[in-house]
């Protein structure tokens, strides 16, 4: 690819904004004629929006012990129950939760842990592959080692380990409280490369480019150049890799979640459910594993083919 | 077409696309015999390795034979399909490719690839193919043919891996060659010497060759009869020694002005005014007249002329008729 | 090549080096050892004993070269949550990880390559397009959900094959295998299914495109132009060279089974050593984490060396010496 696009891709980027750029933009036009991004668009706002403002939209609150009848438990979908009378939308489970809302505030979960996990892994990512780039040497050397010892592990391996090893520090009290913050950092550290290797190329690429030599020649320091001169140029990749990387950390803490190493029964997440739901699999409650599996599947699916459509009209050599 | 071992008659192919049909090979006949070298010349673009794939039944869809005929050693080919085409390609054609680099299998060794052929071809023994692989090898000039039967073709320089290539070409004795820009991914230094193996290996066999290339000094050097493309169609056909030194076709003329070899002693290479039309643009009647300084009203009206011998596909041929 | 193997050697050792400090800054900083393996009685002599015997007076770098020493000789500790040797443990959970992986591997190989050659072949026919766009979805199904859905249709509903376990088990030589019972083998179909599917669709996909990409290349057309017969060309011309790339990654996706094994050992109650790394993250059991890391790590590497000297047999380009290359 030739610098051109992609020097004029950035900037587009960062001001989108400013929505007449925005709309005059060749993404934006892509966008529109692609039947798939504007349907998974749809659908990932719709679940973002209803995992957002679950306390206004769930009937109940699940977690609310008050608010829990134990003689509701099990209630088909769209049956009342035997006893209370009440009916649910979605059934309820054991403990007479309402499973549409234990799966909105589930999401609420997933999908907090997942975008928290990869923002850190891209602040972790760009800040090292930047200071690899940049600075060279010895530093860089150390870097991408580890980066490559790294990657030869699966990272839901590297993320099950970190996780086993934070628990290990956290005292016994605090573990189901830290959970959540613990496997942001598990998730995070284990999706930290891609980003560091891609801002580690593209920030060798741009670092011969005249206009850094010539922010150097004028006196900028190392760090207003890293920021304000190179940064703005790898945006682009990182956000493909953002998107798709969700996608993956949303399935990784739905696993790790679903083996019992993960959000905790207090707090649980969309995979906790089906750790949950798998119990019921062989009593015939199939409603209380279904309705968060395909939540699950609809949420990654759409964010795994926003990311493919971003991939290509982004930068179709990026693959 | 009596003793020909390769005629072709009105030979059109058409590739479809979305803009309309395009023709890359529009009527073109010749005749080669044995062991005759008919040297195929023109632009890229101009259809000559077309009408080869075309000969040897390797166009990749959607291109097509959308009309005329192919007539090896007597027999129709150009309706044959797969199986019966597959038997044929090899065995009576052979053929020759521009890039020795990328030809052979990289992770095959030379003798495998030797052996195979002729095994697919032949009905010979294993042992009797790996002898006749050694002798193919010498034959084509490979020094240490015996200790070199197991190495790869990375293991050879370009010149001798054009060498294998047609070792391979020539292994089950075909009757034909294509040769489809054989020397112009090699070094200066080697061409001639690749086109002397091709010329001494055909001779003594009686091969006949199509040799494909846009070089006239290539031509000049190898070939006997020499038929000139330009934009699909044939515009001159003769010997070699006419149509260098005697072009009829503007075209030829201008071609052979601005070859350096042909032009020796003039102070500047001549230049043909703008470029051969692309092929989905080809203008009516002769297709060379916007390029052409002595066209005139009948050019632009009417196709160029049916040829023959002893007249080139121009209204206004530039020498009068040779006396025949 | 010898120089070559040996380089490799040299850093999959170094990758083991750095694999080993990790492990053994488990062991040492994660929780306090003394804590974890006297438990409440304990006196300050008691203390003092146990950390002289561990070594734990030590500089660091002696302490983890002791660690190094053991870890050679298999002797990982003793697990925190069983009282028994890391080592014991391991040994005997390994078969039902390694005949899972083993057949779930080939399972993905087999039928993966077979399913890229067919739908690069065939790459305009009715039912290659079929398998590309069911692979689509399989790439996008999270595994546990895959055996999830599996247990449900054959277990729960036609209730074919079992759910859970390995089914009876026969023992050899210390080796307890369940290729030798009919139960065995049943308890093996849906976990070997689930854990190879992923992988076979990721190896089924690598194959085609790379196998479309030679076809493209110049000695194919003039293998064609040679008159070979279309199997030659595809399984002998195009296949072998398809291969060279794809092996690098087949050989990752191995060392990726067992990491993955985690998962449905976990879905199925298999009882491997994924299962057992699971549990001992639950109950932070450090030993057992840090040797089922080196365990892995080893596995990893050990693949990844096979691989690079696979290459040797495959590609003659690299059996020159490279000073010799153009």
């Amino acid at each position: 690819m030739t610098d051109i696009p992609e020097q004029g891709m950035a900037p587009k980027i960062a001001q989108k904004s400013r929505l007449r750029v925005f709309l005059d933009s060749d993404i934006y036009y892509t966008f529109k004629r692609s039947p798939v991004a504007v349907v998974s668009t749809i659908v990932v706002l719709i679940l973002v929006l209803s995992a957002v403002f679950a306390p206004l939209i769930a009937p109940t609150n699940p977690f609310n012990p008050a608010s829990l009848n134990l003689m509701n438990g099990f209630t088909p979908p769209m049956e009342p129950n035997a006893f209370t009378g009440d009916t649910f939308f979605l059934g309820t489970d054991d403990q007479g939760r309402d499973v549409f809302s234990t799966i909105l505030y589930g999401m609420r979960v997933s999908l907090f842990v997942g975008v928290a996990a990869v923002l850190f892994a891209m602040v972790l990512g760009i800040t090292l592959g930047l200071i690899s780039g940049y600075v060279g040497g010895w530093t860089e050397t150390i870097i991408m080692r580890t980066a490559d010892v790294q990657l030869t592990f699966p990272s839901i391996l590297v993320a099950m380990l970190i996780f086993g090893i934070a628990k290990g520090f956290t005292p016994v009290e605090y573990r189901d409280q830290m959970a959540i913050w613990v496997l942001i950092i598990a998730i995070g550290l284990s999706d930290w490369v891609q980003f560091a290797r891609v801002v580690r190329g593209a920030t060798l690429v741009e670092k011969r480019k005249e206009y850094v030599e010539a922010a150097r020649l004028i006196g900028r320091t190392p760090y207003a150049i890293m920021l304000r001169h190179i940064l703005p140029n790898v945006l682009s990749p990182v956000l493909v890799i953002a998107t798709i990387s969700l996608a993956l950390a949303i399935i990784a803490e739905a696993t790790l979640s679903f083996l019992g190493v993960g959000a905790p029964p207090t707090q649980p997440s969309l995979g906790t459910l089906i750790r949950i739901g798998q119990g019921f699999l062989f009593s015939g409650e199939w409603w209380i594993l279904l309705f968060p599996a395909v939540t699950l599947l609809t949420l990654a699916l759409s964010v795994n083919l926003l990311g493919d459509w971003l991939r290509d009209a982004l930068n179709p050599r990026l693959r | 077409m009596s003793d020909a071992v390769l005629s072709i008659r009105n030979l059109s192919v058409e590739i479809p696309t979305r803009t309309g049909v395009v023709k890359p090979v529009d009527g073109v006949s010749y005749d080669i015999s044995a062991g005759e070298i008919l040297g195929v010349v023109g632009e890229s673009g101009a259809g000559k390795s077309m009408a080869g794939n075309a000969v040897i039944g390797l166009l990749s869809p959607p291109a097509h034979i959308a009309a005329g005929e192919i007539w090896l050693n007597g027999t129709r080919i150009d309706a044959l399909k797969g199986e019966a085409m597959r038997r044929l390609r090899g065995k009576q054609i052979g053929m020759v490719f521009q890039d020795p680099l990328t030809s052979l299998n990289p992770l095959l060794s030379i003798g495998d690839q030797l052996t195979e052929t002729m095994l697919t071809h032949l009905p010979i023994s294993r042992s009797e193919a790996e002898k006749r692989a050694v002798a193919a090898l010498e034959e084509v000039g490979i020094p240490g043919a015996v200790e070199r039967i197991d190495s790869y073709p990375h293991e050879f320089s370009g010149g001798m891996r054009q060498r294998v290539v047609i070792a391979l070409a020539l292994c089950a004795e075909p009757s034909l060659i294509i040769a489809d820009e054989p020397t112009t991914a090699l070094d200066v230094s080697v061409q001639a010497q690749i086109i002397a193996l091709l010329k001494r290996l055909c001779r003594d066999r009686g091969t006949a060759v199509m040799l494909i290339t846009h070089d006239m000094g290539v031509i000049a050097e190898a070939a006997d009869r020499v038929a000139v493309m330009y934009a699909g169609r044939l515009a001159e056909l003769g010997t070699v020694r006419d149509v260098l030194t005697q072009p009829q076709h503007p075209y030829t003329a201008g071609l052979m002005a601005s070859t350096p070899l042909a032009s020796a002693g003039k102070a500047r290479l001549h230049q043909i005014e703008g470029a051969m039309p692309r092929l989905d643009n080809v203008p009516e009647g002769c297709a060379f007249h916007p390029r052409c300084e002595y066209a005139q009203d009948k050019c632009r009206a009417a196709p160029a002329p049916q040829i023959s011998d002893s007249h080139a596909a121009c209204w206004f041929p530039l020498i009068a008729e040779k006396v025949s | 090549m010898l120089a070559y193997i040996i380089r490799r050697m040299g850093q999959s050792a170094l990758v083991l080096l750095i694999v080993g400090l990790v492990a053994f800054s488990m062991f040492r900083f994660v929780g306090d050892p003394i804590d974890n393996m006297l438990g409440q009685e304990r006196t300050a002599e008691d203390i003092e004993r146990l950390r002289e015997q561990l070594g734990l007076d030590q500089p660091f770098a002696v302490q983890y070269f002791r660690f190094l020493e053991g870890a050679v000789q298999g002797n990982f500790g003793v697990s925190y949550r069983q009282g028994r040797p890391v080592s014991e443990i391991l040994l005997e959970r390994a078969p039902a990880t390694l005949e899972l992986a083993a057949v779930s591997g080939i399972l993905a190989i087999v039928f993966g390559i077979a399913l890229g050659v067919f739908t690069a072949i065939r790459r305009n026919g009715f039912t290659a397009n079929f398998i590309m766009s069911a692979s689509l979805i399989g790439v996008s199904l999270p595994t546990f959900l895959i055996g999830i859905l599996l247990i449900y249709i054959f277990s729960v509903e036609l209730g074919w094959l079992p759910s859970f376990g390995r089914g009876e088990t026969v023992d050899i030589g210390g080796w307890s295998t369940g290729f030798l019972t009919e139960s065995g083998l049943k308890a093996l179909i849906l976990p070997a299914i689930t854990l190879g599917l992923y992988q076979m669709t990721l190896i089924m996909r690598l194959v085609r495109s790379e196998m479309l990409e030679v076809l493209r290349q110049d000695y194919i057309r003039f293998a064609r132009a040679r008159g070979l017969k279309d199997r030659a060309i595809n399984f002998r011309h195009a296949l072998k060279n398809t291969m060279v790339p794809v092996i690098t990654v087949i050989g990752l996706q191995l060392g990726a089974i067992i990491a993955f094994a985690i998962i449905t050992e976990t879905v199925f109650q298999w009882p491997g050593v994924g299962l057992l790394f699971i549990n001992a993250i639950q109950f932070v059991d450090i030993p057992v984490m840090a040797a089922y890391l080196m365990l892995i790590s080893v596995m990893f590497v050990g693949i990844n060396l096979i691989v690079d000297i696979l290459y040797f047999f495959i590609d003659p380009r690299l059996r020159v010496d490279r000073a010799g290359g153009h």
